[in-house]
């Protein structure tokens, strides 16, 4: 046998250590110093008094400081500036007090959550207040019923808000978004179905041209149909003009979270279908569509939400008219967008009441269906009300009859 | 001796009923197809007459007379640009704070109402932010303007040309119907779309990572840089870049607050600004044929700009480690 080289080799380091062993004389123990303080685990979540005494002195110091250099010091003035030299001010003073008692990565760590929070706040102030000024602008119109029943046909501009309301334009939004829904939900679910069942060449260019369409300005759909609807083919300007470019616009918005949403149908689920002998069709109507159900209705219901507050099309193609229109087909209709931003270009101090009236209904009305969408879609996957899971359940015994029936029973 | 085993062929006949179905699906997409390819096709066709007579003048104009023949897009595409940028230096640090507030900082409890709270605000139309903008932010923006323009009136983006901002006495419509508030109004619109990208990208960072963050003895901010920002790099960018493809096409809210003006100028503070989509808003009723055309090539200019910030953004968010977020 051999010597292996490398096992040589390997003795070299070794030998080296046994010299130094020998140099040292004796082994040492790392002395533990007796003064050193004992751990004390730091506490994790929660505030401390210590942080809530902090972030309150040092708002107060600075609102007072800002106060003292609006009114008395500094030629400043202005809601906007008091505020953001008040938050300047309360950042340095929340920073200083920081510093006493922590080090530099403490203070910095601080001041930015100082600043994280503070963007929340601007983002929520603003939508608060988007909301607060729509309703109370528009609270004089709100409060009259007529403003609801009636529609604008007999109320001249300088008329007060007794007379006349919207209730042309709630209709004529129902009826768009009606026959929108109607155009765009079966096609739309149908495509979605397409993209993911099948994985031909054709399903990524249709989902490439769909991905590309949502780029397209809402504006561009309403040309397109007012171009060839209303200029080419020569119809009047309708509401169902509107309802097609609605759902030009629509259609790819809902296509691609429908997409996304059968993307997370287990595919477990679709393999155990399959694997019971069930044709594709049958895995895609009884499993697939029923799993996904409520995030096919959310993304209706965030298309339907997206294309009902969205004027630019309609403004093209609808038309206005100030009396109730009943029939799509012909004669103008307004919609709750398109009406609101008619009334506020009146100089008329009542038509701008009634055009912010307007906006706070449309907004109501998205909030409902929002809320709707956050119900529906809070559910999993394959969620089971009660009553679904009951029948469910009643079909499982009326099956479990009917097989006991043809093959004699359970031995 | 065993035969030899041979492969079972997998392909099965498929059933009248599924050919039925797949015929049908392959059906509904292929109507997606037609239609979405129509109104590419019908673009560009309508498009290519006023394209091709205006020629390079098409980029460089910034007159839109189209009976006179001198229309070119240059100050409208200038002014969405300048829209769209102020829209999203605003938008992006309220919505990166208040993502990674939501992920990093809020309590629990909290969290949710959040979420809800910047769904709400992607979901307010737009009509609702341009009264909004109109009637409440342009009174109190006036005076941000001035000061601006006071102090960092040498910088082009914020001159004034006409205005005297050291005469506190002077008129302020110098100020009103300006790129600067519109963009601000646009930020409202854009400020959820991004955030809600930004957020679930952070909510995906991977809990190990940000726990062994903590257990090395980082602050909360220190495990954002280490460890969420480059985590969510991608979902930063891509959000950013989603919103700005939305600013550029928003109409209704522009269309309220500027006061159209047809010269190239850079000052976003000065009264009167231009977008593409406000152009066609205002313009489509009294168009001829050739000046419908016009604006289609407009319109088209406005598709392909959005079109190509989509793309990237979406280059972007699938290219990061999050590459799951990537449909918003």
């Amino acid at each position: 046998m051999r010597d292996d080289p490398g096992l040589l080799e390997a003795d070299a380091p070794t030998q080296r250590l046994d010299a130094r062993r020998a140099a040292m004389s004796e082994t040492t123990i790392p002395s533990r110093s007796t003064t050193r303080p004992a751990d004390v685990p730091r506490p994790v979540g929660g505030l401390s008094l210590e942080q809530v005494l902090m972030a309150v002195g040092s708002g107060v110091s600075s609102v007072s400081l800002a106060a003292l250099l609006f009114g008395q010091i500094a030629p400043l003035s202005g809601k906007l500036g008091f505020v953001v030299v008040a938050f300047v001010l309360y950042l340095v003073i929340y920073a200083t007090l920081a510093s006493f008692i922590g080090d530099r990565p403490a203070v910095i760590d601080r001041v930015m959550t100082a600043l994280m929070s503070a963007a929340a706040v601007v983002a929520g102030f603003a939508l608060a207040t988007v909301i607060i000024f729509t309703f109370w602008r528009g609270r004089e119109a709100l409060l009259k019923l007529n403003f609801f029943t009636e529609d604008m046909s007999l109320a001249g501009p300088l008329d007060p808000l007794d007379v006349g309301g919207i209730f042309h334009a709630i209709v004529g939004t129902l009826i768009i978004m009606a026959l929108s829904l109607v155009m765009t939900v079966p096609l739309a679910l149908a495509c979605a179905v397409y993209l993911n069942e099948t994985d031909s060449r054709g399903a990524g260019l249709v989902r490439t041209v769909v991905t590309a369409m949502t780029a397209l300005p809402s504006i561009l759909a309403g040309l397109f149909i007012f171009a060839t609807w209303i200029l080419i083919l020569g119809y009047q300007r309708s509401g169902l003009a509107a309802a097609i470019a609605t759902s030009i616009m629509m259609l790819p918005i809902i296509i691609r979270s429908a997409d996304v949403v059968l993307r997370l149908v287990p595919g477990s689920l679709r393999e155990a279908a399959a694997a019971l002998g069930a044709p594709q069709w049958r895995v895609v109507w009884h499993v697939v569509l029923p799993t996904a159900r409520s995030g096919l209705t959310t993304s209706v219901i965030l298309g339907v939400a997206r294309g009902i507050g969205e004027t630019a099309p309609v403004l093209l193609t609808a038309g206005f008219t100030s009396a109730l229109n009943l029939d799509p087909r012909s004669n103008p209709m307004v919609s709750l967008p398109l009406a609101a931003f008619q009334f506020v270009r009146s100089p008329q101090p009542a038509l701008v009441a009634r055009g912010f009236a307007t906006a706070a209904t449309l907004m109501v009305l998205v909030l409902v269906l929002f809320y709707a969408a956050r119900v529906l879609g809070g559910r999993p996957a394959g969620y089971q009300s009660k009553r679904q899971a009951r029948r469910a359940a009643e079909s499982s015994v009326e099956l479990l009859e009917r097989i006991e029936a043809t093959h004699g029973g359970a031995s | 001796m065993a035969p030899e085993a041979v492969p079972r062929e997998l392909a099965a006949r498929r059933s009248v009923g599924d050919r039925v179905f797949l015929g049908s699906v392959s059906f509904s997409g292929a109507v997606v197809l037609a239609i979405m390819g129509a109104v590419g096709i019908f673009l560009t066709l309508e498009a290519w007459e006023a394209l091709s007579q205006a020629g390079l003048g098409f980029i460089t104009t910034s007159e839109w007379e189209v009976d006179r023949g001198r229309f070119g897009m240059s100050a409208v595409l200038l002014g969405t640009v300048l829209i769209a940028g102020v829209a999203v230096a605003v938008a992006l640090p309220v919505s990166l704070g208040t993502a990674l507030f939501i992920v990093e900082v809020a309590p629990p409890r909290v969290r949710g109402w959040l979420v809800t709270l910047v769904d709400l605000m992607a979901a307010v139309p737009s009509v609702v932010y341009g009264l909004w903008g109109l009637f409440l932010l342009q009174g109190q923006v006036i005076g941000l303007s001035r000061w601006l323009n006071r102090w960092f009136g040498w910088f082009p983006l914020f001159d004034v040309s006409g205005a005297d901002p050291t005469d506190p006495l002077s008129s302020a419509s110098v100020y009103t119907a300006s790129a600067f508030i519109a963009g601000l109004v646009v930020a409202m619109m854009v400020m959820p779309i991004q955030c809600v990208v930004m957020r679930e990208v952070f909510s995906q960072v991977p809990t190990g990572e940000r726990e062994g963050a903590f257990a090395l003895g980082a602050t909360r901010w220190g495990a954002i840089q280490v460890v969420t920002l480059p985590f969510g790099r991608g979902g930063i960018i891509g959000g950013t870049m989603l919103g700005l493809g939305r600013a550029l096409g928003e109409t209704i809210a522009v269309v309220l607050i500027i006061s159209p003006r047809f010269d190239l100028h850079l000052h976003v503070l000065e009264s009167g600004s231009n977008s593409v989509s406000a152009l066609i808003a205002l313009r489509y009723s009294e168009a001829s044929d050739f000046a419908l055309s016009a604006l289609f090539a407009a319109g088209l200019a406005l598709f392909i700009v959005t079109l190509i910030v989509n793309f990237v953004a979406s280059w972007f968010v699938a290219r990061s480690r999050s590459g799951a977020s990537s449909e918003a």
